[in-house]
C-alpha cells in the first residue's frame, strides 16, 4: 500500500477526486434511458387524460355502438369485434402453421439447400414492412380469391394478418425449440423413441413456454397493425352489418380497432380527438395485456439447463 | 455377412428390425405435413413478389414515364412525382435516426456496461412495451402531443400536420430496436477485454467508449441499418401525423406537410374515390410497394451481414 | 406388436444358451496387481472371443465421417455377449463416435456418414431396410452426463415401455428396472418426484433403469461415471458387473482404472496421423493391462501418454 501511494500518487489522487467526465457520461446515459421511459409515461398519461372522461361518461355505450359520423353516438363495437376476430384468425391459422414449420426446421429438416432456402426466406419475410403484407392481402385474398373470401372481408383481413405474423411465430418458436437441450432428445432416441415421439413427448412440452411467449407477443403485434388491413379492405368510417349472421359477417365488411383509431384521428371535429384517445385506451389494454402476459410467462419459465 | 454368425440368422429379426409399417406411415405423414407447412412460407413470399411485380409492371405500362418526374405526388391527377415520396421518406427516416441512434446507443451502453441486473430486469421489459405500442397510437401521440408541445413551439406557425412530428414519432418507435440490437453486440464483447482494460486502471467511461463500443462496431452498424429499414417501412405514424392525404408537393422542409412512400400507400388505400380496378392510381400502390420491398430487403441483407460479422468475431 | 418386447425371445434364441464364461469378476479391482504367469493364449484369431459364441455385435470395417473429416477408420471387432467390453484411448481417438455408431445415434447428427457393417445376429444394422428406432430399442444407451427427462422417476422409467405400446403391468416393469439398477430402495417412496431432484449418481442409475426398462440386449455406456464422485462411480461399476449377467455392456471410459476394474475385454483406440481413430489392440482386459502386445498400449496404460 505504501509503495503504491509513493509510486502512483497522481492516480490515487485523481480517483479520490471528482471524475467529472465519468459522472457527466453516466448522467447522459441515464437521461437517454429515462427518455424512453418518460415518453412511454407521457404517452400513456396523455391518452388517459383525453380518453378516460369519454369512457366514464359513455361507459358501456361507447363499447357497444358502431362508428357513426356523430361523435356523441360513435362507439368501438365493430372495431373490438373485428380485432377479436383477427386474434382468432391469427391463432387458428398462423399459430399451427408457424409452430409446425418451426418443428420441421428444428427437428425434421435435413441440412440441405431446400432447408437453407426456407430458413433464409423466413428471415426475409420477417423483415418485410407490414404495409407490403397489405398488398399481398389486397391482390391475393381480396382480389384473386375474392369469390371465396368475399373480397374486402373479415376473412381476407384475417388471412393477411396471419401471413404477417407467420414468420415471427416461426422464428420465436424455432428459438424455443432450439433451447431444448440435445441431451434430452438423445435420451429419448436412446430408448427407441421415434422422431415424432421425441418431438411430441419431450421437445414440445419443454419448448411450450417459449413457444407460448413468442406466439402471444406476435399476436399482440398483429392486433396493433393498421396499414396492412387498410389495404386488405378494413372499412374506414361507418358501416351497417344489417341482420347478417356470424358466418355472413366473416365474408363481409369489417373493421378493427386500429383502423377505427386511424379514421377518428383524421376527423376534423375536436370531439373525435377524445374518442380516439378512448379507443386507444381500449386497444392498449388489449395489446399491453397480451404483451405483459407474454413477458411474465417468459420471466417465469426462463430456465437454465 | 457369410460368417459363423450368419448361420444363426433369424428371419423374424430382420422383419422386426424393419419397424412396423404403421409407425413408418405415421412418421412419413407427419413429416410430409410439417414440410408442407414449411413450404407454405415459400408460397407466401412467392405471392408477395408476384403481386408486387405484376402490379408494378402494369403501372409502368399505363403511365407516361414523364409523370414520375412531376413536382408532386397526386396519383388521382396522374402526377406520380416519385422524388416527393423518396424525399419524404428520407427526411422522416433522417429525423427518426437523429433521435433514435443517440438515445438507442446510449441506452444500450447503459444497459450493457452500467446497469445492475435488477435495473436491467425492470428496464428491458419497459423498452419491449414501448416497442409493442401500435404505430397508429404513436401517430396520434405525434399529432396531438409532439406537434403542439414541441414542433409548434420550436417553429411557431407550423401546421398540426408536419413531417418533423412524424419523424420524431417514427424515431420513438425505432429506439427499442436500435437499443436491443446494439446492446446484444456490446454484451457479446468478451469480459476478458473489459477486465484487461480495468486491469490497466481504466475507468468505466474509458472502457465503454474505447474498448466496448469499438469492439461492438459491427453490431452497432447493424443496429443502425436495421433501424433505417424499420423507419423507412413505418407507415401509420406518418399517415396520421404528416398530413398530405390525397397527395403532396415536393418538400424537404420538416415543418411542412408531406408524404412518404408508405404514407402514400395508406392514403391510396383510404381515398374516398376508393382506388380499385386497373387505374394507374391503383397500380401505383404496387409500384410503391415494390420500391419499399426492394429498399428494405437490401437494408436487411446488409444488416444481416453485420450481425453475422459480430457473431463470427467472438 | 413385434417390437422391442419380442426382443427377449430373440435374445434367448441367440445367446441364452451361451456359456457366460469370460474372465470372471474375481479379477475386478485387482487386475493390475495380478501377475499372470501363464497368459492363456486367446482362442481363435479374433481378439478374445469364444469362437463358439455368437458375438453380441460384430463391427466390420467401420468408418465414421463428420463431413469430410474421418473420425474413426476401418474398425473391426467382435463384442462378446454377457460381458463388459471397454473402449479406451486418448481424446480424439473416436471412442464415443464408435460407440454411438453401434446403435445408430450418429444418424441424428447432421453431416455424419457411415461406412462398413455392424452385424447383430447376422443382420447388418445399417442395411436400408433397418429402422434405426428398432435398433435403439435393442441396443440401449446411457450417456456421459445423466440426462433424466424432466418428469417423475416413475415416468422416466415408464417412458420406453409406454412408447413401445407395452400393455402389461407397468408398475412391475418400473419396479423391476429400478431394482436391477440398484435404485429401488432409494426411490420407492418417491416415485412421483422429479427425476431431476435425485443426486448425480442416482440420476445416472435412473438413466440405466430407463434403458433397462425397454429390455435391450446390449447397453452402451458413454463415460457413464465421468461426472460422478468416487463412491457413485463404484456403485455404477458394481451395477455393471451385476447387469452383465443379462446384458452385454460396451463402455467408453477415460479412466483406465475403471476399464481395468470393471471390464472383461478392452479395445484400445488411438488417433492416427490423419487424426482418425484406429484400433491398436483388442484383448482381454487383463492382457491389455498386464501383458500388452503393442508398445503403444503399454505406454498408454502405464500413463506415459494420453
Amino acid at each position: 500500500m505504501t509503495t503504491a501511494t509513493r509510486t502512483l500518487p497522481r492516480t490515487i489522487h485523481k480517483s479520490g477526486g471528482a471524475d467529472w467526465r465519468g459522472v457527466l457520461f453516466h448522467g447522459l446515459l441515464l437521461v437517454s434511458l429515462l427518455f424512453s421511459l418518460l415518453i412511454l409515461f407521457t404517452l400513456i398519461t396523455d391518452v388517459l387524460m383525453r380518453g378516460l372522461p369519454v369512457l366514464q361518461e359513455r361507459g358501456a355505450d361507447f363499447l357497444t355502438r358502431p362508428t357513426s359520423s356523430s361523435p356523441a353516438r360513435s362507439g368501438v363495437a365493430q372495431g373490438i369485434f373485428g380485432t377479436l376476430m383477427m386474434a382468432v384468425f391469427v391463432s387458428v391459422v398462423a399459430f399451427p402453421i408457424g409452430i409446425m414449420t418451426a418443428i420441421y426446421l428444428e427437428e425434421y429438416a435435413p441440412d440441405n439447400r431446400l432447408t437453407r432456402f426456407i430458413n433464409v426466406n423466413i428471415r426475409n419475410l420477417a423483415g418485410v414492412p407490414s404495409v407490403v403484407y397489405g398488398l399481398l392481402g389486397l391482390s391475393i385474398f381480396v382480389l384473386a380469391l375474392g369469390p371465396l373470401t368475399g373480397g374486402r372481408s373479415m376473412i381476407a383481413g384475417g388471412l393477411t394478418l396471419a401471413a404477417l405474423v407467420l414468420p415471427i411465430v416461426i422464428i420465436t418458436s424455432a428459438e424455443a425449440i432450439r433451447a431444448v437441450p440435445r441431451s434430452l432428445r438423445e435420451a429419448g432416441y436412446g430408448v427407441g423413441a421415434s422422431r415424432w415421439e421425441v418431438t411430441r413427448l419431450l421437445v414440445l412440452p419443454n419448448a411450450a413456454p417459449g413457444i407460448l411467449t413468442g406466439t402471444v407477443l406476435s399476436l399482440s403485434r398483429a392486433l396493433g397493425e393498421t396499414a396492412p388491413l387498410l389495404l386488405a379492405g378494413a372499412v374506414l368510417g361507418g358501416f351497417s352489418i344489417g341482420s347478417r349472421s356470424f358466418v355472413e359477417q366473416l365474408f363481409s365488411d369489417y373493421t378493427v380497432l386500429p383502423v377505427t383509431i386511424f379514421d377518428w384521428s383524421r376527423r376534423p371535429q375536436a370531439e373525435f380527438r377524445e374518442l380516439t384517445a378512448a379507443a386507444i385506451i381500449i386497444l392498449l389494454v388489449i395489446t399491453l395485456l397480451a404483451n405483459t402476459i407474454a413477458i411474465v410467462l417468459r420471466n417465469r419459465y426462463e430456465r437454465s439447463w | 455377412m457369410q460368417s459363423g454368425a450368419s448361420l444363426r440368422r433369424d428371419p423374424s429379426l430382420a422383419t422386426a428390425l424393419g419397424g412396423t409399417a404403421a409407425r413408418h406411415r405415421r412418421e412419413r405423414v407427419i413429416g410430409a405435413v410439417l414440410l408442407s407447412a414449411a413450404l407454405l412460407t415459400v408460397v407466401v413470399s412467392t405471392l408477395i413478389i408476384v403481386s408486387l411485380f405484376g402490379g408494378a409492371v402494369d403501372f409502368i405500362r399505363q403511365i407516361d414515364l414523364g409523370t414520375l418526374l412531376a413536382d408532386g405526388w397526386y396519383p388521382r391527377r396522374g402526377e406520380f412525382g416519385l422524388m416527393t415520396l423518396v424525399a419524404g421518406s428520407l427526411l422522416v427516416t433522417g429525423i427518426a435516426l437523429l433521435l433514435a441512434v443517440p438515445v438507442g446507443l446510449l441506452s444500450a451502453i447503459y444497459l450493457s456496461e452500467y446497469a445492475s441486473r435488477r435495473v436491467r430486469r425492470i428496464v428491458k421489459p419497459i423498452l419491449e412495451v414501448l416497442a409493442g405500442i401500435p404505430s397508429v397510437v404513436l401517430g396520434f401521440f405525434a399529432l396531438t402531443f409532439i406537434s403542439p408541445v414541441f414542433v409548434q413551439r420550436l417553429n411557431p406557425g407550423t401546421a398540426d400536420f408536419n413531417l418533423l412530428a412524424a419523424g420524431l414519432g417514427v424515431g420513438i418507435l425505432t429506439i427499442p430496436l436500435i437499443a436491443s440490437v446494439s446492446e446484444d453486440s456490446m454484451r457479446a464483447v468478451p469480459a476478458a477485454l473489459r477486465e484487461a482494460s480495468y486491469g490497466l486502471g481504466a475507468r468505466r467511461l474509458t472502457t465503454s467508449l474505447r474498448i466496448v463500443v469499438p469492439a461492438a462496431t459491427s453490431g452497432i452498424v447493424a443496429a443502425v441499418i436495421l433501424g433505417i429499414s424499420r423507419a423507412i417501412g413505418e407507415t401509420m405514424v406518418v399517415a396520421v401525423a404528416a398530413g398530405g392525404s390525397g397527395g403532396a408537393k415536393f418538400t424537404v422542409d420538416p415543418f411542412r406537410q408531406g408524404q412518404t412512400i408508405t404514407a402514400a400507400m395508406a392514403s391510396l388505400a383510404t381515398g374516398t374515390d376508393n382506388v380499385a380496378g386497373a387505374t394507374a392510381a391503383f397500380q401505383s400502390l404496387f409500384f410503391l410497394g415494390l420500391m419499399l420491398f426492394i429498399m428494405t430487403f437490401v437494408l436487411n441483407q446488409l444488416g444481416d451481414i453485420f450481425v453475422r460479422r459480430t457473431r463470427q468475431q467472438y | 406388436m413385434p417390437s422391442t418386447l419380442t426382443a427377449p425371445t430373440d435374445r434367448d434364441d441367440g445367446s441364452g444358451s451361451l456359456p457366460t464364461a469370460p474372465p470372471t469378476s474375481a479379477t475386478r479391482g485387482v487386475a493390475l496387481r495380478i501377475e499372470r504367469t501363464a497368459a492363456e493364449p486367446l482362442p481363435g484369431g479374433a481378439a478374445g472371443t469364444d469362437p463358439d459364441a455368437e458375438p453380441a455385435v460384430d463391427l466390420r470395417g467401420v468408418s465414421v465421417y463428420y463431413g469430410s473429416f474421418r473420425a474413426v477408420k476401418d474398425i473391426s471387432f467382435e463384442v462378446p455377449p454377457n460381458a463388459i467390453t471397454s473402449l479406451i484411448g486418448p481424446s480424439g481417438s473416436g471412442k464415443s463416435t464408435l460407440l454411438r455408431a453401434i446403435n445408430r445415434m450418429n444418424d441424428l447428427i447432421p453431416g455424419t456418414r457411415f461406412e462398413g457393417e455392424v452385424l447383430y445376429h447376422g443382420e447388418n444394422l445399417y442395411a436400408d431396410t433397418v429402422d434405426p428406432v428398432e435398433v435403439r430399442r435393442r441396443i440401449g444407451m446411457v450417456f456421459q452426463k445423466a440426462n433424466p427427462f424432466p418428469k417423475s422417476i416413475y415416468d422416466n422409467v415408464a417412458f420406453g415401455p409406454r412408447i413401445n405400446g407395452f400393455r402389461g403391468k407397468l408398475d412391475e416393469v418400473v419396479e423391476g428396472s429400478l431394482r436391477r439398477a440398484a435404485l429401488w430402495d432409494e426411490v420407492k417412496d418417491k416415485l412421483r418426484q422429479s427425476g431431476l431432484a435425485l443426486s448425480g449418481g442416482q440420476q445416472q442409475r435412473l438413466c440405466i433403469a430407463r434403458a433397462i426398462a425397454v429390455q435391450p440386449e446390449i447397453i452402451l455406456m458413454d463415460e457413464p461415471a465421468s461426472a460422478l464422485d468416487p463412491r457413485s462411480t463404484l456403485q455404477i461399476e458394481e451395477l455393471m458387473s451385476e447387469l452383465k449377467k443379462n446384458y452385454t455392456i460396451i463402455i467408453v471410459t477415460h479412466n483406465m482404472q475403471q476399464a481395468a476394474r470393471a471390464s472383461d475385454f478392452t479395445v484400445f483406440l488411438n488417433m492416427g496421423e490423419d487424426r482418425a481413430g484406429y484400433i491398436v489392440e483388442h484383448a482381454r482386459t487383463i492382457d491389455i493391462f498386464t501383458n500388452p502386445k503393442n508398445q503403444l498400449t503399454e505406454d498408454y496404460v502405464s500413463g506415459r501418454f494420453g
